[in-house]
């Protein structure tokens, strides 16, 4: 049979994201969130005398859960195991959207606070992204995953997703992109090959740290050759947690970093 | 679960020897594991399949730090001895390229020795990339390397093809990039912690992991897992399959620029992957799969789950059907990257890279585990060709399988919500295998507990046996036909460097 049929057969599949919110890109457990007030009465000296805190935070193989002026997560070292929203439902909870990037990695540790340096570096990034071209060119680098970063990275260019439909296209050539795609934890190995990558692309560049382990090197950080994200190796613009991040929250991420949406701090 | 595994002791320098009896006998050299003691020593194990897993142990005492080498008797042995040398310090007397494989240190540099108390850091350990051999370079010989950074959204390894312009080219393969040293980040982690980490050794992998491991840790305890849980594992063991297999497909029909067929598979495992996230709300189906069971029933009802992997299977099926009957797809396959099937059977060559040379021998029937015990399907079998169009005819009959499969363990699911999905583990000390046939081939792990703890845990990944194999079957145009070899082995990386 003609496979120009069978590219028909099952109707427009690409999705509208982020023209139009997506079904199922909103029913995706993509982070975990404090319940609201839910931290306040552990805090404090009752909280410590009973040692909730260690006891919270023993319960994140992470260590992403902690206690310091009221109850948080980190979303950067979260790898959405699901323990504490299990054996505390009462203080924790997944959340459903995609749209988890952000541009400060403090951000990521929610409930956020102000940060004031935050408003700089985002004006920072406008300026910088304001001169790019209108396609945007994408290098990806894995810098030592565990391979599922790819396949979800890989999904982007599908009819599904369909990025190039966005100007978004991923090219082979440091010398062409816009835009630094970093999966992995940051291996000693891959340092070398990362920072030569980063250095052959030309200015202005944005740098997206996708993942989680790409994040904080998540669970597998720390060993003598895990590092703890690759932010220590180049400096990171946008963060992407997620374990690994879906197709829709790495083209979110994608879309913050080159100005076409805003981070999620915004939305807090 | 009845013990398939039983071990012998021997002296270090009658390792060897015993080693290769062993495969002699018939049996098929399933690995190589080092485990460092506290005193300095360090014991070898050697994994002979014979199907069941026979364990040839010897200790290579502290300060001695060699032996005689496995390779010279038994070739497949080639790697795991220099992964070994790279991570433990102790050298396998007459291994002829010793080259570093997964870690590159300089000569005075301590070693990681997973197992041993005392954990290396980055600071104790000196790093030294001189180490690695250089490129060859000679009159009318030249090496193109081709990575660690890819075009394309690859993981980071390096290929480097030698060539002298008249020869048929050499590729070796370099996989140090990655090492993320998770051999020692396993060491002490409570299990329920450790199986979080054995999904993360291979994202492609991720239930296969989850599952080799627990089932070590369940032989320990002296546990099995709920029926029903086990019919849970099941059916996402079966989905990753199928993923995997997509995903491979899809590369094939990408680098032959079958731009329908691209989409169409890509559609296909989006399809699977979401179908993965309804039944546990992660698309690699991490979280599931725990020892003692899983962490609960799935979340979409069976019949409904039932309806929508019928729709996808039929919608493979015809795709895959029309795929196989596109002559100039068939032509970019057919003849690529030839795996003689005495090569493959010498290195015992694992999945779909061995059936596709006409090897036997699916984990899942030769040794069953879980509930592939109670499930009738068969192994994919009958290939015999050794090419990348083998290998691909392989993998769509194990899709069609999978399904299978997974529609037997839908059934009994919703024959009425079983329970419980897990038990207590109590972890007793000692030595244990689990294995599961993962998407890419047997997947094995050896767990060690000492007083409680997990001392050792090694995670032995058919993509690290069978990247040994990769280079053999560049002949020909190594260039036009590099992308469908590399799909057609499937490998991941992430796994090979540990
Ligand atoms: S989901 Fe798991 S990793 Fe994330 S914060 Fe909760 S316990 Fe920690």
């Amino acid at each position: 049979m003609a496979w120009v049929l069978r590219g028909l057969r099952d109707g427009v599949v690409t999705t509208r994201y982020p023209r139009q919110p997506d079904d199922y890109g909103d029913g995706f457990k993509a982070s975990v969130s404090v319940i609201a007030g839910s931290g306040d009465m552990l805090e404090g000296d009752a909280g410590r005398a009973t040692g909730v805190a260690e006891k919270l935070a023993g319960l994140c193989p992470t260590g992403a859960i902690r206690l310091e002026s009221g109850l948080r997560v980190d979303r950067g070292a979260c790898i959405l195991c699901g323990n504490c929203v299990k054996a505390r439902p009462d203080l924790f909870a997944f959340d459903s959207s995609p749209e988890v990037a952000t541009i400060g990695r403090q951000s990521l540790v929610v409930p956020s606070e102000d940060d004031d340096s935050l408003g700089l570096v985002r004006a920072e990034l406008a300026k910088r992204v304001r001169t790019l071209r209108r396609s945007i060119h994408v290098r990806h680098v894995d810098a030592g995953s565990d391979g599922g970063e790819e396949w979800e990275v890989a999904a982007l260019t599908n009819p599904i997703y369909d990025v190039q439909r966005l100007g978004i296209f991923f090219t082979a050539s440091p010398r062409h992109a816009d835009v630094l795609l970093v999966t992995g934890v940051g291996t000693a190995g891959m340092a070398g090959p990362l920072r030569r990558t980063f250095e052959a692309m030309p200015d202005p560049k944005v740098v997206i740290a996708a993942g989680t382990d790409a994040t904080s090197g998540g669970i597998v950080h720390p060993t003598y050759a895990s590092g703890d994200g690759v932010g220590s190796i180049v400096p990171v613009d946008v963060w992407v947690p997620g374990s690994p991040p879906s197709p829709f929250s790495l083209l979110h991420g994608i879309c913050v970093g080159i100005g076409l949406l805003a981070g999620a701090e915004s939305a807090k | 679960m009845s013990p398939a595994s039983f071990s012998r002791r021997t002296e270090a320098d009658r390792f060897a020897d015993s080693v290769e009896a062993a495969v002699r006998d018939g049996g098929r050299f399933a690995g190589l594991v080092a485990t460092a003691r506290d005193d300095g020593s360090t014991v070898l194990r050697a994994l002979v399949a014979t199907p069941a897993l026979v364990v040839i142990e010897t200790i290579v005492g502290s300060g001695v730090n060699t032996y005689p080498a496995l390779t010279p008797l038994v070739p497949s042995a080639a790697w795991y001895e220099r992964e070994i040398h790279d991570l433990f310090g102790i050298e396998p007397v007459g291994h002829r390229r010793l080259d570093p494989l997964v870690l590159p240190l300089g000569p005075h540099s301590a070693r990681p020795r997973p197992g041993g108390s005392s954990p290396a850091s980055a600071a104790t350990l000196e790093l030294d990339f001189a180490a690695l051999p250089g490129h060859v370079s000679g009159e009318g010989l030249f090496t193109i390397p081709y990575g660690p950074v890819r075009s394309g959204v690859f993981e980071s390894v390096e290929y480097l093809v030698e060539t002298s312009g008249e020869e048929i080219p050499h590729l070796r393969t370099r996989v140090y990039h990655k090492h993320r040293g998770l051999e020692q980040r396993f060491v002490d982690l409570d299990p329920s912690d450790a199986v979080l980490l054995a999904e993360r050794v291979e994202g492609a992998a991720s239930v296969a992991h989850a599952m080799a491991f627990s089932q070590a840790i369940e032989t320990l305890a002296g546990v099995e897992a709920p029926r029903s849980a086990q019919m849970v594992r099941v059916v996402h063991a079966e989905l990753e399959r199928i993923a995997a297999h997509l995903d491979s497909i899809i590369r094939h029909t990408e680098g032959a620029g079958q731009a329908v067929a691209y989409a169409r598979m890509s559609l296909h495992k989006e399809r699977i992957m979401r179908l993965r996230a309804l039944l546990c709300g992660h698309r690699f189906g991490r979280g599931v799969v725990v020892p003692g069971g899983v962490t609960g029933p799935l979340q979409l009802d069976p019949d409904d789950t039932l309806a929508e992997v019928g729709q996808i299977d039929r919608a493979i099926a015809s795709d895959a059907k029309a795929l196989m009957a596109t002559p100039s797809f068939l032509d970019r396959l057919r003849g690529t990257g030839p795996l003689p099937a005495e090569l493959a059977l010498a290195n015992g060559a694992l999945g779909p890279v061995g059936r596709g040379s006409g090897l036997v021998g699916d984990i899942r029937l030769q040794r069953p585990y879980g509930a592939y015990r109670f499930l009738g399907f068969e192994a994919a079998e009958g290939f015999v060709k050794g090419d990348a169009l083998a290998r691909q005819w392989v993998r769509i009959e194990e899709i069609r399988q999978a399904f299978h499969l997974v529609r037997q363990g839908l059934d009994e699911l919703s024959e009425g919500d079983a329970g419980p999905w897990q038990y207590d583990v109590t972890m007793t000390d000692g030595l244990a295998l689990g294995w599961v046939e993962a998407p890419q081939g047997e997947l094995l792990y050896l767990v060690e507990a000492e007083g409680g703890r997990l001392v050792r845990v090694k995670p032995r990944c058919a993509s690290f046996h069978n990247l040994a194999l990769f280079a053999e079957a560049f002949r020909g145009d190594i260039f036009t036909d590099f992308v469908f070899i590399e799909a057609s082995f499937g490998l991941s990386i992430a796994g090979v460097s540990g």
